[in-house]
């Protein structure tokens, strides 16, 4: 039956059609045509990567930006602390000095005032003596004659002794 | 409902009877006029076989058809071309040949067959034209498509292009890659080649008058042979490993295996051989036989059943014009799979043999 017998002709044509067919396609057509999409597809994958990176990157640097600003921020707080305490420390140094001062003025004025007392004290105590010793004077001069008149003498004396 | 259904069936049948019992009438009176019997086997045999030239419709008895050329060569004649209308459809001899039943014979001065010609028939047929046809279709199509993915690299596919794009990338991703794996690249090209060579010519075949080229059997075979080949000649040492000395089963089973194995071999490319002439051949045969009938039975009144059928098959062979062409590339690369696999693929040799059968 013809319907299963392989004819010569059709064989021979299409060896030939098929051999240009495929030549010229796989040439001028498959090649250029799957480099072509190899090519797009590499590019969208590129390209995909790349913003996924970009994205990498923007969050880092968001990161980055975020401990500057922590950092900024520790440092602003630091620095205040830090004024606080020299401020601090300035007035209490002030205080102090001024404590120390005062205290140094009001020990030397006492001091002062003590050696003023110690003077006027001694100067008493010599006139003290000195009338004491008027008196024992008179009084020994007395004594040599009378008793009465030595115990009168001396009072008489006394009367006239003022401790000023 | 199934009352309706029944009055349905009911008035259908009785149509039926009424219809078949005056086409008989009818067709009794063809009989009695000169109009010659129509044999539809006949008729469907000149369609699905080649002719050497493409008859295109016969309106009262005369034939309408586009000459093609004869190119015939014996050692006796030499070459002789001439147009294919010398034989006006078959009714004269011209120049020592005539046109018997579609072949092409030598014959002597008396017009008996000359058998001591040994005639080589390279003549442009119906099958042939149509097959350069889609040859032509092919080139402009893709050169064309392959010019606009170089004018416009890089950007988005846009007309053809985006009609076939996917259909190639489907070929590239789920055809060549997940059947030959790694090296699929050096494949492609005969792979694309053969899917659309086969469509191509599937739809042509399609178009009224058009040539079953697809379903002719030298066809199939050419495509066939062309991947027995190339598995062949690209095979590495697995994949005669795996046929000469099948690894993994005991000794005995190994002597059992290799002539299967060796058969297997050229079965392969015989069942694409078949299937592809038999799916196509088979599918213009549903349709010349369901139009046959409104001549067989020589009324207009079976067209309504006819005609939608034929169109209903006609729609079905679209599918399985896109169908066989897969199909056909599908196995192409699986058997070009099984010869550059790499062995650890054991599982999906298995899986490659299941599918296969």
């Amino acid at each position: 039956m013809n319907l299963i017998t392989p004819d010569f002709g059709l064989f021979f044509w299409q060896t030939i059609t098929f051999a240009i067919v495929l030549f010229v396609l796989g040439k001028f057509a498959w090649g250029p045509i799957m480099s072509s999409l190899k090519e797009r597809e590499d590019s969208i994958t590129d390209a995909l990567e790349s913003a996924a990176k970009a994205k990498v990157e923007m969050a880092s640097l968001k990161a980055a930006n975020e401990a500057l600003l922590q950092e900024a921020r520790l440092e602003r707080d630091k620095m205040l602390r830090d004024a606080q305490t020299v401020a601090n420390n300035l007035l209490n140094e002030a205080k102090d000095k001024a404590l120390k001062e005062g205290n140094l003025l009001l020990e030397n004025a006492r001091r002062g005032i003590e050696t003023e007392k110690n003077a006027a004290l001694a100067e008493v105590k010599n006139h003290a003596v000195n009338i004491a010793l008027e008196v024992a004077e008179k009084i020994l001069k007395r004594e040599l004659k009378d008793n009465d008149a030595q115990k009168a003498l001396v009072s008489e004396y006394l009367k006239e002794t003022t401790l000023n | 409902m199934a009352t309706k259904i029944h009055k349905l069936l009911l008035t259908t049948t009785l149509a039926l009877v009424v219809l078949f019992t005056n086409s008989k009438a009818f067709a009794n009176d063809a009989a009695a006029s000169t109009e010659e019997a129509f044999n539809p086997g006949e008729m469907i045999q000149h369609h699905i076989t080649d002719a050497p030239d493409w008859h295109i419709l016969t309106i009262d008895g005369h034939d309408y058809s586009i000459p093609l050329p004869v190119i015939l060569y014996s050692s006796q004649r030499g070459l002789d071309v001439f147009s294919s209308s010398r034989f006006e459809h078959g009714h004269v001899a011209y120049n020592g040949y005539k046109l018997e039943h579609g072949h092409i014979e030598a014959v002597d001065a008396s017009g008996a067959a000359d058998h001591s010609v040994h005639l080589y028939n390279v003549s442009i047929t119906k099958n042939v034209a149509s097959m350069m046809l889609s040859a032509v279709l092919l080139l402009v199509l893709f050169l064309t498509i392959a010019n606009s993915y170089k004018k416009r690299q890089g950007l988005a596919p846009k007309g053809a292009q985006s009609f076939f794009e996917p259909i190639i990338l489907y070929i590239r991703d789920d055809v060549a890659k997940t059947m030959i794996g790694p090296k699929y690249e050096k494949f492609m090209p005969y792979l694309l080649t053969i899917f659309f060579f086969i469509w191509f010519n599937n739809l042509l075949g399609l178009i009224p008058a058009g040539a079953n080229v697809s379903g002719n059997i030298t066809f199939t075979l050419f495509l066939a042979l062309a991947t027995f080949l190339i598995t062949t000649l690209t095979a590495n040492k697995y994949y005669w490993a795996h046929i000469l000395w099948t690894p993994g089963v005991p000794l005995p089973l190994r002597i059992i295996i290799l002539p299967l194995e060796v058969i297997g071999m050229f079965t392969k490319p015989f069942s694409l051989m078949i299937r592809l002439f038999a799916n196509i051949t088979a599918g213009h045969i549903i349709v010349l036989s369901f139009l046959g009938l409104v001549f067989i039975f020589k009324t207009i009144a079976v067209a309504a059943f006819g005609v939608p059928f034929a169109l209903f098959i006609s729609v079905l062979e679209l599918f399985v014009a896109i169908l066989q062409a897969y199909v056909f590339t599908l196995l192409t690369a699986l058997y070009f799979g099984s010869a550059v696999h790499a062995h650890e693929h054991d599982d999906d040799h298995a899986q490659g043999h299941e599918a296969a059968h």
